[in-house]
């Protein structure tokens, strides 16, 4: 919490003016000055409406799920297209280290052989930084890769429209992605409650007796 | 912090720009349902086998989270009295509890011979001392069980399958973390103390 909002302030340069000034926007500057301009323009203008396509509501079935390559370790990278082919769960989550006994991903690790059962491999997302998911993976022993939403942060998980902008943390969003990169079920829980596993074993179930009816 | 929350909002609406808005997840949020229904001959129950309400647990024994839910259950059933029967089923997170399974297997060797709530009631009583299976052992002596076989059975997980039954069983029904109590076969989001848990059982009868 510490971190470094009170460095900044006392030096007098926040990295918002550094950019600004790389970008030659001297005038706005000046209109930075008054707060209620800042609020305004600390987001929308320079760095989200450029990459971020708004999304209004968690993806649902029938979408092309939207490619991504985030870090799962410093030197490493996971994209979701390595594993077309195969189907793909994506668990969305708010943080490394939420204060419960046993959190969604540990239950995840438990049930990972049902999963590979569906030959379905499980990527885990949020916006803590590569260095708290390695620690994380570590200690409670997760075998997937969970990966780093991290810079620009969320990005990701505002493309799946599972993002809180308010909190400024990933949603607890679930995707089961088929063979070919189509979204078939989604769910958003609602705050504070983790979803368990079901919705997903339903979901693989689902997708296998699609598939073999062709109804794809 | 102040300048942490900044956001851009949208005129005249107050919304954030970028805040997803799905509303219908919550609207019509159902809590998962018990797939696996009480089975006198399989579970263990305690209260009477036909009583008007159920409380299904799924727990582990070295959940530090279950242990503390465990008076409360004891003063729901001490308030419903035998208008309640409660189940208990394992859920042993086996990957962050080093001692969980086998808690549980010592808890249903006690089961074979008749003994397992006093086995689960005492194993929740001595939490912190899982680690050393002498002192269940101990346990199992002072009740007069057949301790060569209780040991046995322990060292043989011979009801290791049993309790992955239990724990798949709970997976499809939508345990998510434990304890997870069922109330008259629904989820309960709510807390794990003795107030919610009478307020949930008196709602749903």
């Amino acid at each position: 919490m510490l971190c470094n909002v009170s460095s900044f302030q006392r030096s007098g340069v926040s990295p918002l003016k550094t950019s600004l000034m790389q970008h030659g926007k001297r005038r706005r500057m000046r209109k930075l000055e008054s707060k209620s301009a800042a609020r305004n323009r600390l987001r929308q203008p320079l760095k989200t409406k450029k990459m971020v396509k708004r999304v209004d509501s968690v993806l649902g079935p029938g979408k092309t799920a939207p490619n991504f390559s985030l870090n799962s370790t410093p030197d490493q990278k996971v994209s979701l297209n390595d594993f077309r082919g195969q189907p793909v769960i994506l668990a969305f989550y708010p943080a490394d280290w939420s204060p419960v006994c046993t959190d969604q991903l540990s239950l995840y690790a438990m049930v990972m052989p049902e999963f590979k059962k569906f030959n379905a491999e499980l990527l885990a997302i949020s916006v803590d930084n590569i260095w708290s998911h390695l620690a994380f993976v570590k200690d409670r022993k997760l075998n997937f890769p969970v990966l780093a939403d991290f810079e620009p942060k969320g990005v990701v998980s505002r493309k799946y429209g599972a993002y809180k902008e308010k909190i400024g943390e990933s949603a607890r969003a679930l995707f089961v992605i088929d063979d070919k990169g189509i979204i078939r079920w989604s769910h958003l829980s609602p705050d504070g409650i983790n979803p368990g596993a079901d919705g997903i074993l339903s979901a693989l179930e689902n997708l296998n007796k699609t598939q073999v009816t062709g109804k794809s | 912090m102040s300048g942490t929350t900044t956001v851009a909002r949208k005129k005249g609406t107050g919304k954030t720009l970028l805040e997803p808005t799905a509303k219908e997840p919550a609207r019509t949020y159902q809590a998962p349902r018990l797939e696996l229904p009480v089975n006198p001959e399989h579970d263990h129950i305690e209260g009477p086998v036909n009583a008007s309400l159920t409380l299904v647990e799924y727990g582990d024994y070295q959940c530090p989270y279950c242990g503390a839910a465990y008076p409360e259950v004891k003063k729901v059933q001490k308030e419903l009295g035998s208008e309640l029967r409660f189940v208990f089923r394992n859920f042993p997170l086996t990957n962050i509890h080093e001692h969980a399974m086998n808690a549980a297997e010592t808890a249903e060797a006690a089961a074979s011979q008749g003994k397992f709530w006093s086995m689960h009631d005492f194993l929740y009583e001595h939490q912190g001392t899982l680690g050393d299976p002498t002192i269940a052992l101990g346990f199992a002596k002072k009740m007069g069980l057949d301790t060569q076989r209780f040991e046995r059975e322990i060292a043989q997980h011979t009801y290791q399958k049993r309790i992955k039954d239990d724990f798949m069983g709970g997976v499809r029904s939508g345990v998510n973390g434990t304890p997870t109590f069922y109330v008259n076969g629904i989820r309960h989001d709510g807390d794990a103390i003795a107030k919610a848990l009478v307020e949930a059982l008196g709602h749903s009868k």
